[in-house]
């Protein structure tokens, strides 16, 4: 009996020795990789539904870099609800741009975290929007519920599918989508567009932290009638999931969404990057990537670069700016969506 | 008191005294109802997903399915999982160990609110396990200012991600072994002691090899949880592809990219992992009942 535990205790140890030797060789090993990684790798920070499109944009950037320098470099992507991404930066991800849904989530980036320049929309051309984007609705295929204009989302029986306005770009853009809509509809009165966008909001059976979650929930899921959303996205779904599931509904008028872009000014300087993310960032109005953005469905500013066959499918809508309606983007995220805002106060009444 | 209590109104108490048969009260056909639904309810909710997350992930066959695991994404996402574990594990193991051996063995103020504190992850959801790093060693948090001055990153990179592992899978081995170690009593390290051995000698010689089987039954748990953690991590993370995404970050990542074969044939890794594990545990409860019994029993 002593003996055998006598040798128990003795693997015992060997045991848990190698194992220690595992972790400290593990954490060796990270150190290293770190090391090796400073310089060459960049980090973009983006939202929900641009995964496919910064997989091509990375790549071809990363080839033209090659290319002009001879430096290999890394453009990582990290994606989620556009809200939720810029607090990562705020808290502290190691961002070196951000390429984010809404203008308002930059501003956010900058006045919580003075990691950004306060003046990013002057830093980079066409006010920091390489491209820019708009709702549209997706619907089961043969469009049984009818859905042809924003006015149809609050009929009672059509179930609407949108992301959480707080933590989503592509949910707040839908929120004021519908907001604009009925804006104009009533002859400017912002009392009945609030009411509409109530009216909407209380056949919204679920809301998702994101653009992405959302259309898995409408198009993998099976929930809903109508998936208002980024056209990019639409079109994504019904190349993904075959044509003969869904329609795209293009409505008459629709807001202009405009993703921007910007360096993360501590970041870079702190990493010595800046170069790169300028670089990075150039090369998004660079004809090579204007082209990318059409093929993915997004809208180029340089229409002339990109195929006529990817520009056919981004059809000519009357296209409202938000702005006009509701002044500045400070304006129109605080009296939206900060804490007490009309979306806070659409749940108190009973959403 | 005791006249009021027939044997009929509490038929369990009685197991201990008479022949199990005379236990039984309900018909054949109630009992037969009561198996079926049991077994469909497992079928329904163990075994159907379980089939289903294969299925998916063989859908178009072996080559897709193996591709899921060519990306360099997937390797990022296999290696991290693999060091994460190899950080946490060992980590909770000497803590473990540790902890169950002074609440197990010693008497002391504060023991009890010790062990409340061990629980104290289970009960925590995981998110907020991984928020409270974030208020601690985010860029706005407690300690983060001091952080980004001397270039440390701890979330949102490898640390951040070991440490929420670290909390959420702490309490496995302390609570696996403490109700050993208290079943097993300090008569033989007393014996130990008398005969001269020193406090160290004595816990390597005699406390160590009495609790081995346990303590390997609790890192096979440990290891299984630290590796399929998701909600802590999820948050810490920041999920940058190829370099802060677990395997389960790396499943819902696939799944919201529509790739549900790849992402079907991640989570079949983790499912087989679960697998793997489960198997090791039987044999280790079969082969080894008495020794790990008085933890085992809490599962």
């Amino acid at each position: 009996m002593p003996m055998s535990r006598h040798h128990g205790q003795t693997t015992f140890f060997g045991m848990r020795r190698s194992a220690l030797i595992v972790a400290a060789s593990a954490a060796m090993g990270l150190t290293s990789v770190s090391a090796l990684r400073a310089q060459t790798e960049l980090l973009n920070v983006s939202y929900d539904p641009t995964r496919e499109l910064y997989k091509d944009i990375n790549a071809a950037f990363s080839e033209e870099w090659k290319a002009k320098t001879g430096e290999t470099i890394t453009v990582r992507a990290a994606h989620g609800g556009s809200g939720a991404q810029a607090r990562t930066v705020i808290d502290g991800i190691p961002a070196d741009v951000v390429t984010l849904g809404i203008p308002s989530d930059i501003d956010s980036i900058s006045k919580l975290s003075k990691k950004i320049d306060p003046d990013w929309r002057s830093k980079q051309p066409n006010g920091a929007l390489p491209y820019t984007s708009t709702v549209v609705f997706l619907v089961r295929k043969g469009n049984p519920k009818g859905i042809k204009d924003w006015g149809d989302l609050v009929k009672p029986d059509v179930k609407v599918i949108t992301p959480n306005p707080k933590t989503s770009a592509g949910g707040r853009w839908n929120f004021l989508a519908a907001w604009g809509y009925a804006y104009e509809q009533n002859a400017k009165d912002a009392e009945k567009a609030n009411a509409f966008v109530g009216q909407v909001y209380k056949n919204v059976p679920v809301l998702d932290t994101g653009a992405r979650g959302s259309t898995v929930t409408f198009a993998q899921r099976g929930l809903g009638d109508v998936l208002p959303t980024w056209e990019n996205e639409a079109f994504l779904v019904f190349d993904e999931f075959g044509r003969d599931k869904f329609d795209v509904v293009v409505p008459p008028s629709s807001i202009y969404a405009e993703p921007p872009v910007a360096i993360v000014d501590a970041n870079v300087d702190k990493k010595g990057t800046r170069k790169q993310a300028e670089a990075y960032l150039q090369f998004l109005y660079s004809d090579k990537a204007q082209a990318i953005f059409a093929k993915h469905h997004y809208r180029p500013i340089k229409r002339e670069a990109a195929k006529t066959e990817d520009l056919a499918l981004l059809p000519e809508i009357k296209l409202f700016k938000i702005e006009d309606f509701q002044g500045n983007w400070d304006d129109i995220q605080k009296k939206n969506f900060d804490n007490g805002g009309l979306f806070d106060q659409l749940g108190k009444q009973g959403h | 008191m005791s006249e009021a209590i027939t044997p009929s109104d509490f038929p369990v108490a009685e197991s201990g005294l008479r022949p199990p048969a005379s236990v039984v009260t309900e018909t054949g056909w109630v009992r037969v109802l009561l198996i079926a639904v049991a077994i469909a309810f497992l079928a329904l909710f163990l075994v159907l997903p379980l089939v289903t997350v294969f299925v998916q992930a063989f859908a178009k066959g072996l080559d897709a399915y193996l591709a899921a695991f060519k990306e360099p994404d997937a390797h990022a996402a296999i290696k991290l999982t693999l060091i994460t574990a190899a950080i946490a594990v060992p980590f909770n193991v000497v803590f473990g160990v540790a902890a169950a051996w002074a609440i197990a063995k010693f008497q002391f103020w504060g023991r009890d609110l010790l062990v409340t504190l061990i629980d104290l992850p289970f009960s925590v959801s995981p998110v907020v396990s991984g928020l409270i790093y974030v208020l601690v060693f985010g860029s706005q948090g407690l300690i983060g200012p001091w952080l980004i001055e001397h270039d440390i990153q701890i979330i949102f990179a490898v640390p951040g991600i070991v440490l929420a592992t670290i909390f959420v899978t702490f309490p496995f081995v302390a609570r696996q072994l403490i109700p050993l170690m208290q079943e097993q009593g300090t008569v033989e390290e007393e014996a130990a002691l008398t005969l001269g051995a020193s406090g160290w000698h004595a816990f390597r010689t005699v406390t160590l090899p009495n609790i081995r089987w346990g303590l390997l039954y609790a890192v096979l748990l440990c290891n299984a949880r630290a590796m399929g953690e998701f909600g802590a991590v999820s948050v810490v993370s920041g999920h940058i592809r190829g370099l802060t995404n677990t395997l389960p970050l790396h499943v819902e990542i696939l799944y919201n990219e529509y790739n549900f074969v790849a992402s079907f044939a991640v989570a079949s890794l983790l499912a087989g992992l679960a697998l793997v594990t489960l198997v090791i545990k039987s044999l280790l409860e079969w082969r080894y009942a008495d020794d790990i019994a008085a933890g085992a029993r809490r599962h």
